[in-house]
């Protein structure tokens, strides 16, 4: 038996389009065939991951498009558990030899280590809430669509004396879980994406958007946007660094409180490499944060399950500034006493867990009432390069990029020169001065969270850069 | 898969392609990792497919599949060709390669012990005993070891004749130690950091790391940086070690000379570079001393970015990137070749895997080895502070300015080390950055380090690159920065 996707005739007219996925039932049968085989092999425990994703990506840059691509690929995980011990093979190879390879892999690896007092039996059947973020008209975006898109921005490009660069993606994909204990659960979604530069020698700017569903952004309107800003950017003047009043673009929110994802595992905490370690309960952050992982939020991707199939939970993270909860895959839940929160990765890991829906409260100011606010301070509208520099005190370093402006009296007199930063999170959170509304943000240094604008005061600039 | 690349090919003609080239791969993956005495991850992945580049209509197009019959390559084939003609609705002008002669070749990277022959038990003894060592030392909170093998297969067909198979084995290892006391979390990593060491080898680079007479070492170093004296922030001269210079060479040399962040090809995502096409020849990019190398022929060493042939069909190449200060070539494909009149191209096309379209990366750029012994470096040194093993990195989207901070800082005075330092750092300008190195250590100190997880491309890859680095010293630096408050 073979599970290859349905053979399709190459025609010049479906060539360009991206592929159709497997059906609910092939995956269905797949995960049967697996597991069956896995029983005769002698797995005493056994889960499938199935994996199936058609990506397409066009990258335009000077103007036109340079690189146009597509994949499609299917994976089987398998994990077996035998006598007390657990490991993984994957395979893209689907024919029933390949699939018997993995399974004898998994239980060869797993039979190789001690045996693991921890490990859970796997969970049975399970129910969950259904998300719907499968977009047909996102699923059927072709090349030409993508490139008559580039083009106009282009267009705009020329037409401005600028040169754009870019990205306009789409894509679709499904996961399916299944296990020997009755565990069924399957997720699919559709991705579309547009980013944009627009340089102006020697400055540039940037807009980004994305969603499930390719109508919910409209590329022209982030090309013209990115287009303003550049223009808006030439002749940057250089500041001294310090401390300053900054207001930051949604994106360069997300890139930087996305790196506060993981110390919210109950494992990082157990691995007491948390910077919530002796801090849960305490006031962290100022009042106006609060912080929840919500796999339901309406502006929200992904699946409603974990890598375990457990249903995901909504829990509230930080209320009012305060860390209150944490999250829980099934092992970290047992060894802290806990009810499990569907966090968990797909074992075995050591990782544990981690929330990956994260959603900040937000406000009500927007981005042109908190200009207004302001005497003097500075405009970012993204940051670069963003690493850790102190794991307690959440130190992070980084760059402004595209667009650094400089907000006098009230309102935006010009663009500033780039500078490095190296500022606390922690201290970060505690100085909020005002909140955008929560939206959809997305960025290059984090996964997509729902996030506001944010007014924060005393922010680190360190050094300055040459543009 | 040879004859799924001809079909491939023959297809992508039929469609209207004036060029095409095909990568099958197959990639073979361990993964083994422990966590304070528990075993983490225990994996195995198993990928193959193919990926299909074409030019139709003076533009590209790239289309890859898993589905390895006839009907399913030449329906990707199909789509390749569709995608180009796309492409070619949005073409800035048509598609020019530099000339390459087309090679038929197979090729296999020299190791001695094939680590997937080696007993999985045996690696995971090791993995078990080295974190064993480490929570021997009171005050490590937390012990993590990993190994990582390799082995791609990859067949590079194209339609102007070339047929090249490599097969490459791959190896990684190492261990850290983390020590969580008061407000503090501080780490020590071996051989490096974010991993470890990897190179194109085989088991026998694990058994040459010496695992279980290190593992001690760094747990001590882990809890005793709670009790060192903070780095100061001065103006003053540094030494780096060996891995902190090769992260160093990657991130301010490495990145800035691939051409395609040059001639804006990345500007939306990577960034460009400050090394615009005037600077060729022209930039003092270092001090006379400075002399870096873009080499991946197997005689610079067996590093991640050694191969025999690139993803291009281009052979392996030594180009000199810096000479005696001098700025003096960049990373190269056959199209960004031919833009800046080059007459071919520098070798330095890599694809992840089959299912991502090759573009410039690094292969094992380094700096080549100077004169100076170690201890002599450090005798001569009176007033100083020596960094070792990268904590953070990061810099900007032009490759200008930069501040990296290490594991571990160590003072210098008169000739000496004298005591240790936490949380160094040390930050600057590329080009001045360079300009200050006064001492390069000697060959007997120089090591190709490996840096398994270099992220560029949309859609993102990772590639494994080389950078060869011996301990050197640098003047006038600024040092401290990342934990100044002012």
């Amino acid at each position: 038996m073979k599970f290859a996707p349905k053979t399709r005739k190459a025609s010049s007219k479906s060539a360009a389009k991206g592929a159709e996925l497997l059906e609910e039932r092939e995956l269905r049968q797949m995960i049967a065939t697996a597991l069956h085989l896995a029983k005769s092999t002698g797995a005493e425990e056994t889960e499938i991951h199935v994996d199936e994703v058609a990506d397409t990506l066009t990258r335009f840059a000077n103007n036109g498009i340079h690189q146009n691509v597509a994949e499609h690929g299917v994976t089987v995980s398998i994990r077996t558990v035998l006598d007390g011990r657990t490991a993984r093979a994957t395979t893209n190879r689907l024919d029933q030899d390949s699939l018997r390879a993995a399974i004898e892999a998994s239980l060869s690896l797993a039979h190789s280590q001690p045996k693991d007092p921890l490990l859970l039996p796997m969970p049975g059947k399970q129910r969950y809430r259904r998300v719907n973020r499968f977009i047909k008209q996102t699923a059927a975006l072709t090349a030409e669509d993508r490139a008559r898109a580039v083009r106009r921005a282009c267009d705009l490009a020329v037409k401005k004396g600028q040169v754009a660069a870019g990205i306009f993606a789409s894509g679709q994909s499904q996961s399916a879980i299944g296990n020997s204990r009755g565990l069924f659960a399957t997720y699919r979604e559709t991705h579309a994406e547009f980013s944009i530069t627009m340089q102006e020698e020697p400055a540039a700017s940037w807009a980004k958007a994305n969603s499930a569903d390719v109508h919910a952004f409209d590329p022209q309107k982030l090309a013209e946007r990115a287009s303003e800003k550049a223009h808006l950017a030439v002749n940057a003047r250089e500041l001294a660094p310090g401390r300053f009043t900054v207001i930051l673009e949604p994106a360069a929110v997300l890139d930087l409180v996305g790196f506060l994802f993981y110390d919210f595992a109950a494992t990082a905490l157990r691995d007491k490499r948390s910077c919530l370690n002796d801090r849960m309960g305490k006031q962290l952050f100022g009042n106006n944060i609060t912080i929840t992982d919500d796999a339901y939020h309406p502006l929200q991707q992904g699946a409603s399950f974990d890598g375990e199939g457990l249903p995901r939970e909504r829990v509230t993270l930080v209320d009012a500034g305060i860390p209150k909860n944490l999250v829980y895959s099934r092992g970290s839940a047992k060894a802290a006493g806990k009810k499990p929160t569907g966090h968990g990765f797909a074992l075995p890991n050591e990782y544990g867990e981690a929330p990956m829906n994260l959603v900040f409260g937000g406000g009500d100011s927007s981005l042109e009432r908190m200009i207004a606010s302001t005497d003097r301070g500075l405009l970012v509208t993204r940051l670069w390069y963003i690493r850790e520099v102190d794991p307690y005190e959440k130190v992070m370093t980084g760059m402004t990029r595209d667009g650094l402006f400089l907000v006098e009296n009230g309102r935006v007199t010009g663009a500033a020169r780039n500078f490095r930063f190296n500022q606390s999170l922690i201290e970060m959170l505690k100085n909020v001065e005002l909140l955008g509304p929560a939206v959809r943000a997305t960025g290059e240094e984090a996964f997509e969270m729902v996030v506001p604008a944010m007014k924060v005061h005393e922010f680190h600039f360190s050094e300055a850069t040459k543009f | 898969m040879w004859d799924l690349c001809t079909n491939a090919l023959d297809t992508a003609k039929l469609r209207g392609a004036t060029y095409g080239d095909v990568r099958g791969m197959h990639i073979r993956q361990r993964d083994l990792t422990t966590k304070n005495g528990q075993v983490g991850t225990l994996a195995q992945t198993e990928s193959i497919g193919i990926g299909i580049r074409v030019l139709a209509n003076g533009a590209w197009g790239f289309a890859s599949t898993d589905r390895l019959t006839r009907e399913g390559v030449a329906a990707c084939a199909a789509q390749a060709v569709s995608i180009a003609k796309a492409s070619a609705l949005a073409k800035r002008g048509e598609v020019v390669m530099a000339p390459e002669e087309s090679y038929i070749d197979s090729w296999q990277s020299p190791f001695r012990k094939d680590p997937f022959e080696i007993p999985l038990e045996r690696q995971l003894a090791l993995l078990l005993a080295a974190d064993e060592e480490m929570r021997r030392v009171k005050g490590i909170t937390l012990t993590e070891t990993d190994m990582q093998f390799r082995k791609i297969d990859s067949w590079f067909a194209s339609s102007s004749g070339s047929r090249i198979h490599q097969r490459k084995v791959i190896s990684g290892c190492g261990i850290a130690a983390t020590s969580f006391q008061g407000d503090e979390i501080q780490k020590r990593s071996y051989p490096n950091s974010f991993g470890g060491q990897y190179a194109l080898q085989g088991y026998e680079l694990i058994e040459s790391l010496n695992l279980l007479k290190n593992a001690p070492i760094v747990a001590e170093e882990a809890a005793a940086l709670h009790s060192a004296s903070q780095c100061p922030e001065k103006i003053g001269t540094l030494i780096l070690g060996g891995s902190q210079l090769g992260l160093q060479i990657h991130e301010s040399v490495g990145h800035p000379i691939e051409l395609d962040r040059v001639l804006g090809q990345e500007a939306n995502f990577a960034g460009t570079s400050f090394l615009t096409l005037d600077q060729l020849n022209n930039l003092k990019y270092g001090s006379s001393i400075v002399n870096v190398v873009a080499d991946a022929r197997l005689d610079h060493g067996q590093g991640l970015g050694t191969f025999a042939y690139d993803d291009e069909g281009v052979p392996a190449q030594c180009t000199d990137i810096i000479k005696d200060g001098k700025f003096r070539g960049y990373l190269s494909n056959r199209e960004t070749a031919h833009l800046i009149g080059l007459k071919r191209s520098s070798g330095t096309m890599r694809t992840e895997s089959w299912n991502r379209l090759p573009i410039i990366r690094m292969t094992n750029v380094s700096l080549l080895p100077g004169t100076w012994d170690y201890d002599d470096l450090i005798a001569d040194t009176s007033d100083g502070i020596l960094m070792e093993t990268n904590r953070s990195w990061s810099i900007d989207d032009r490759r200008y300015q930069f501040q990296f901070s290490t594991e571990i800082g160590w003072e210098i005075r008169g000739g000496k080390k004298v005591r240790m330092l936490k949380n160094p750092s040390y930050s600057g300008i590329t080009t001045e950055f360079w300009n200050s190195c006064d001492a390069i250590c000697k060959f007997d100190h120089w090591t190709l380090w490996g840096t398994p997880n270099c992220g560029k491309g949309q859609p993102m890859q990772t590639m494994g690159t080389g950078h060869g680095a011996s301990p050197s010293r640098f003047r006038n630096v600024r040092i401290g920065t990342a934990f100044s408050n002012q």
